[in-house]
C-alpha cells in the first residue's frame, strides 16, 4: 500500500512540473519535455499500478509490443510529413 | 458463478490467460488512441502558431484539476485491487464506490468543459465562431480535441460502468483471495485510461502557454 501512495506522491509532483515547465519558454524543449514527462507517468502508472513489475516476462513482452508497433507508426510517418523540404529536390525533377 | 472455467487447469492459469488477453486488448487500444494523436501531432507541427493559440483556449485549471482526480482514482482502484488480492470484500467495495465517484467527478468538469467550448463556439461546424485569423485550422485543433478527448470520456464512462458492476459482485461476495482476476482486469483498463489521459493532457491544453 505504501509503495502506492508513493507512486501517486510522484505522479502529482510530475504533474506540478508540467504544467509550471509549459509556462516557461524553451522552445522545441517544451513538447520534448511535456512528453517526457507524461512518459515517466505512464511508465510508473504501468509498472507499479498495472503491477507490470511483478507479472510474467510473456505480459513484457506484449506490454512493450503495443509500444514498439506505436514507434514504427511514428517513426514511418515522421519520416515523411516532417522531413518534407528538408532535402531540396532533384535537379531531374525540375527539368520536367 | 463457478471461480474457475472448465477449460483452466487451475485459478492460477486461468488468472494468467486473462492477464495476457487484457493486455493485448490493450495493446490495440494503444495503436488507436496512438493514431489519433499521431493524426494531431502532423496538424500541429503544419500549423504550430493557430494550434498553440487554439490551445490557450482551453481552460488550464480544470485540466489540471481533472488530472489530478484521475490520478487520485488510479491510486484508489489500486487500493481495491490490494483489498482483493487480501479477500477483505468490504473494503474493496469502498475503494471501487470512491474510484466511481471520482471517475464521475472527472467526467462531469469535463463536460461543464464541453459545455464551455460549446457556449464561446468552439464546437466545429457550420456555428464555429474563431477571432484569429486562421478559422479552418483553428476548427482543426478543435476537432482533434473534442474527438480525443471524447474517446477518453467514452472509455471513462464504459469504465465506471464496469466498476459498479464489480462493486455490486464484491458486495454479494463473488471474490476472494484466491478469485480476484475480474478486479485486476479492471484496475488495467481503469489504470489504461488514466495514462491515456496523462498525454492527452500536456498535449492539448499545454501546446504553447510560454508564449
Amino acid at each position: 500500500m505504501r509503495i502506492y501512495v508513493l507512486v501517486w506522491v510522484l505522479l502529482l509532483l510530475l504533474l506540478g512540473i508540467t504544467v509550471s515547465a509549459a509556462y516557461i519558454p524553451l522552445g522545441k524543449l517544451n513538447p520534448v519535455l511535456a512528453v517526457g514527462i507524461a512518459a515517466t507517468k505512464a511508465a510508473l502508472i504501468a509498472a507499479y499500478f498495472m503491477h507490470l513489475r511483478s507479472t510474467a516476462r510473456l505480459i513484457w513482452i506484449v506490454a512493450t509490443a503495443g509500444v514498439v508497433w506505436l514507434a514504427i507508426m511514428f517513426t514511418l510517418t515522421a519520416g515523411d510529413y516532417f522531413m518534407r523540404g528538408y532535402l531540396p529536390k532533384p535537379t531531374v525533377w525540375q527539368q520536367r | 458463478m463457478e471461480a474457475r472455467a472448465h477449460q483452466f487447469e487451475d485459478a492460477e492459469q486461468q488468472q494468467d490467460a486473462a492477464t495476457l488477453g487484457m493486455w493485448v486488448f490493450l495493446t490495440t487500444e494503444v495503436l488507436f488512441f496512438g493514431a489519433l494523436l499521431l493524426g494531431y501531432s502532423v496538424y500541429r507541427r503544419a500549423f504550430p502558431s493557430t494550434f498553440g493559440e487554439a490551445s490557450r483556449h482551453l481552460d488550464i485549471v480544470l485540466g489540471t484539476v481533472n488530472t489530478a482526480v484521475l490520478l487520485c482514482s488510479s491510486l484508489t482502484m489500486a487500493f481495491g485491487v490490494y483489498q482483493a488480492q487480501q479477500g477483505n470484500n468490504r473494503a474493496l467495495v469502498r475503494y471501487l464506490l470512491l474510484t466511481m465517484f471520482l471517475g464521475s467527478l472527472f467526467l462531469g468538469i469535463k463536460f461543464y468543459e464541453y459545455y464551455e467550448k460549446y457556449s464561446e463556439g468552439l464546437l466545429p461546424g457550420s456555428a464555429f465562431v474563431w477571432h484569429g485569423s486562421d478559422t479552418a485550422h483553428a476548427s482543426i485543433f478543435f476537432l482533434f480535441y473534442f474527438i480525443l478527448t471524447g474517446m477518453h470520456a467514452l472509455h471513462m464512462i464504459v469504465g465506471v460502468c464496469l466498476l459498479l458492476v464489480l462493486a455490486i459482485r464484491g458486495r454479494l461476495g463473488r471474490f476472494s483471495a484466491s478469485y480476484y482476476t475480474p478486479l485486476e482486469m479492471g484496475g488495467l483498463y481503469w489504470h489504461f485510461v488514466d495514462i491515456v489521459w496523462v498525454f492527452l493532457f500536456p498535449l492539448l491544453y499545454l501546446v504553447d502557454r510560454s508564449s
